[in-house]
């Protein structure tokens, strides 16, 4: 039996505890805001937060986790700065395809955590491990610094943002 | 539920129509179908081979609900170009309606969607937008002119006295009323034969900087990916994981799966053509059962392609003329004054989305429902049938956001659409088929490996005198449904778009090209035949500058004088970049140019050197891409393929040894990262009367700009890609 929270909820299970916390929480948990790229800790794809710290969630055995805190892309909206990040990552227009996205936002949400004013430098080394195939980079950069309140968010008129972002995926 | 659907059948450019008629008929639920067909114009021959077109379903483009709230059907994959966002925009645009009620769902397989150049339903050519520039205009002004028809009946006053704006009718005496309550009238009018289209300079949403739909749902985890598939959505779904052969094309002579059977979760171990299938309740217990299998291959009839004997055996074979792709006098060299001799190697590439493959189905009884990010559902569609053994009309193909395709998802092979279909007939239960990372980059289906060998003069007046350029390399599309479109005469136009086209006016061009059959799979990758051929063309161009003695971009521009497009964006990108002024010591410029997919694009590149690394400071882009729809949309694509070619030119290169593929995943596939981004520039030519490319044109020219960059500041020339860096030490 192993025990773990999940986004706050208390998960006990007897699957095999060499299971990766990616797919315990895609398949047993159908959190499947945590994406899967690669399964070598390559890519940041699955960046989860356990215990506030960002982790590849596909090279982290559940047996690992025992008695930890995770946290996904699905609720960290509910934290400040997980709701900066995000807004941030609307307002300048970051995403593509969006699939590298939950880890790079899981990502910027563990750096602005612990530093509030990240320099350039602070986010090549806080974000280098995240691979963006569409090439995101420079707009990751920038909603960074938005979310940091280092620089102002893009103004974009008129066709409006779209509607705010929907909180809606339970654990 | 009180919707109206309206939906498009466009099966010509609209360009080269002749007449328009329409087509009305009842559907479901109390809505409405207005299929409109266009001529049949240059429709591809393997159009022929889809279903025909049934207008009786209720294949929509757009959804008026009752709260006002306008769904949008978007007919092209979304897979990171913007799709979801650009489509919808013309559609607003003459629709008239309120931008933030907008919604855009993918549409599904049907004939309705089908391109309207290609007479099939396909994301590729960079022209989801110039292909339904008209088309979702022309719909929109439908649905607007049938709700204020609407509007005009319930108010007893002539139409002419109404006016829509903003997702409302007004008319006489302060009357209103909303979309919304006016779509179940609107739906029982008949549609509008003809409806006039808006000026340009009338346009409020096309043209303005608009963010993205899709982002909200993809900055919390909500989007729902092809292999984001659960049993909550499938219920019963089960997760497939495949053990491909090590070898192109060997088979299965025998396997044990004692090992497997014991392993928690697993459900059904099947044989298949392409391998052998392990399936399981969930996606860790088919991969670790996969693993455990133990088979026995034959390897005689797989592929041993070696990348080595590849490169001897093409640099030869491109000393030799091939067939002729461009006529000119190769003779004409002799004379010159002087001349330039290159040889090029461009590798294998992998697409390495993000996402990696996958394709979910359920087969039951003479059905199969598809969910798949596809960017040809005309073909996946034709495959799954075959593969079920039903009918195509009894396919279901649901379209899924995708994780990145880059042409790996127009799958002329429809190679893991088969392999899940034939996986799902044998254990009879929706299962999801995942590709792992390293199945996905071993799994072929790559930009093929070309040599070029470039010979080219410069008179006693340092102008060019002739061109002799050879090719040598795979064809895409020989053997596919494509092949017959795509090679005229045994050239296939893919391999040598981008040199016979040249808007370089360059007297004596004579190209040839020898296409080479290897048991690799090759496909459509990002820019297709211009992701090999700008590369020569534009170093050769700045080698030839050098050996004139002048500069890059005043040589260049002496060819341009009949492609006015070609000069005006190149002249962008230099004086936005300032060329020609001072730069920090250490510090080279380069510059390269191309047109592609309607679009020019030039990239002007700042580099160093620093201890053997390479130091990219700035882009600065200029783009040419017609009429502009959404200028966010412009400058994030040409950004997005200025990466995708960045990590091909440092460190793209798919090799095989006997056969075997070397690369498996990110460690030996590197993809250019953070702290490697420069910071880009990119600047609009402004005009244009329709939108062109914007999904590709951006790559071609990049590499051979960092290039022309490296050549400027240390004299050494790279013509072999991935860049060979430590190859430039003094």
């Amino acid at each position: 039996m192993i025990l773990f929270t999940v986004n706050g909820e208390r998960i006990s299970t007897n699957v095999d505890p060499s299971t990766p916390l990616l797919w315990f929480l895609r398949d047993n948990l159908q959190l499947t805001g945590t994406k899967y790229g690669c399964g070598m800790a390559l890519c940041g794809a699955c960046t989860v937060h356990v215990n506030g710290e960002p982790m590849r969630a596909c090279s982290t055995p559940i047996s690992a986790i025992v008695g930890k805190k995770v946290t996904t892309i699905e609720v960290i909206g509910k934290s400040a700065v997980g709701k900066k990040v995000q807004d941030a990552w609307i307002a300048e227009d970051v995403v593509q395809c969006g699939y590298c996205q939950s880890g790079q936002i899981m990502a910027a949400t563990a750096l602005l955590t612990k530093n509030k004013a990240p320099s350039d430098a602070d986010i090549d080394a806080a974000m280098s491990g995240n691979v963006c195939r569409c090439g995101t980079y420079n707009r990751v950069r920038a909603a960074i610094k938005v979310a940091a309140g280092l620089k102002p968010a893009a103004s974009v008129k008129p066709a409006a943002a779209p509607a705010a972002a929907k909180k809606s995926v339970k654990a | 539920m009180d919707k109206l659907f309206i939906a498009a059948k466009s099966r010509a450019v609209p360009k080269t129509s002749r007449r328009d008629f329409l087509k009305v008929s009842a559907a479901t639920g109390g809505g409405l179908v207005i299929g409109f067909n266009l001529s049949l114009g240059n429709k591809l021959a393997l159009a022929q081979a889809a279903p025909a077109p049934n207008l009786n379903q209720p294949n929509a483009f757009l959804r008026i609900a009752l709260d006002g709230t306008v769904t949008v059907q978007v007919k092209h994959l979304e897979f990171g170009q913007g799709v979801m966002t650009s489509l919808p925009m013309l559609l607003a645009e003459e629709l008239k309606c309120d931008w933030t009620k907008i919604r855009a769902e993918l549409a599904p397989a049907a004939p309705v969607y089908a391109h309207s150049s290609f007479g099939m339903q396909i994301t590729g050519g960079s022209s989801s937008v110039s292909n339904s520039w008209e088309q979702l205009r022309t719909v929109g002004a439908m649905a607007r002119t049938m709700l204020v028809t609407a509007a005009a009946n319930r108010w007893k006053v002539a139409a002419g006295q109404c006016r829509a704006a903003n997702g409302m009718v007004t008319g006489p005496g302060g009357k209103k009323a909303g979309y919304g309550e006016l779509a179940e009238e609107a739906a029982k009018l008949p549609t509008p034969e003809k409806v006039a289209l808006q000026l340009a300079k009338d346009f409020t949403i096309i043209g303005k900087p608009t963010r993205r739909i899709d982002a909200p749902a993809k900055v919390n985890g909500s989007a729902r990916f092809g292999l984001d598939l659960t049993a909550k959505q499938i219920p019963n779904l089960h997760t497939a994981v495949v053990a491909h052969p090590p070898i192109f094309g060997a088979r299965v002579v025998k396997f044990n799966a004692d090992k497997v059977n014991g392993i928690p979760g697993i459900t059904h171990v099947v044989q298949l053509d392409s391998g052998i299938a392990v399936v399981a309740k969930s996606f860790w217990a088919a991969k670790v059962g996969r693993d455990a299998l133990q088979i026995e291959w034959d390897l005689e009839p797989g592929s041993k392609a070696d990348s080595v004997a590849m490169s001897n055996n093409y640099r030869e074979t491109a000393r030799t003329p091939g067939l002729v792709a461009k006529k000119g006098n190769p003779d004409m060299l002799k004379g010159a004054a002087k001349t330039l001799v290159a040889e090029f190697e461009m590798p294998y590439l992998a697409h390495a989305a993000m996402e990696p493959l996958s394709c979910t189905v359920s087969v039951s009884g003479d059905k199969c429902e598809l969910w798949v990010g596809s960017q040809l559902q005309t073909l996946d569609v034709l495959a799954a049938a075959k593969t079920a053994g039903v009918p195509p009309a009894n396919v279901k193909l649901n379209t899924m956001l995708a994780g990145g395709g880059f042409g790996r998802r127009t799958n002329l092979s429809s190679d893991y659409v088969v392999e899940a279909v034939a996986i799902g007939k044998k254990v009879g239960v929706p299962v999801k088929m995942v590709w792992t990372r390293e199945d996905d980059m071993k799994a072929g289906s790559y930009r093929p490996m070309y040599v070029h060998r470039i010979e080219a003069g410069l008179d006693a007046s340092n102008k060019i005198s002739a061109w002799n350029h050879t090719v040598v390399g795979q064809s895409l599309v020989a053997g596919t449904p494509f092949e017959q479109a795509f090679v005229k005469d045994g050239i296939d136009a893919s391999s040598m778009e981008g040199i016979v086209d040249t808007p370089y006016d360059i007297p004596n061009m004579h190209a040839t090209l020898h296409t080479t059959k290897i048991g690799v799979p090759v496909l459509f990758w990002r820019s297709v035949g211009h992701s090999h051929t700008a590369y020569a063309m534009e170093t050769a161009m700045d080698d030839l500058a050098k050996l004139a003695g002048q500069d890059p971009v005043a040589f260049r521009r002496a060819y341009l004088g009949k492609h006015p497009k070609v000069l005006k964006t190149l002249n962008l990108a230099a004086e936005k970049a300032g060329w020609g002024s001072a730069l920090p010591k250490g510090r080279a410029r380069g510059v390269a140019v191309h047109e592609s997919f309607g679009s020019v694009v030039a990239h002007i590149v700042e580099v160093s050197m620093d201890k053997g690394e390479l130091k990219l400071h700035r882009i600065v882009s200029a783009i040419d891409c017609g009429l502009v729809v959404n200028p966010l949309t412009v400058a994030a694509q040409v950004e997005s393929s200025a990466v995708y070619g960045m990590s091909a030119a440092l460190y793209g290169k798919i090799t095989l040894k006997d056969g075997v593929v070397e690369q498996s995943n990110f460690h030996n596939y590197p993809l250019l990262r953070m702290a490697e981004m420069p910071k880009v520039e990119v600047h609009i030519v402004p005009g244009g009367e329709t939108p062109t490319g914007v999904g590709e044109p951006g790559l071609p020219p990049i590499a051979p700009a960092i290039s022309n960059a490296l050549f400027a500041l240390t004299g050494k020339r790279l013509r072999t890609l991935p860049f060979d860096l430590a190859s430039l030490k003094v």
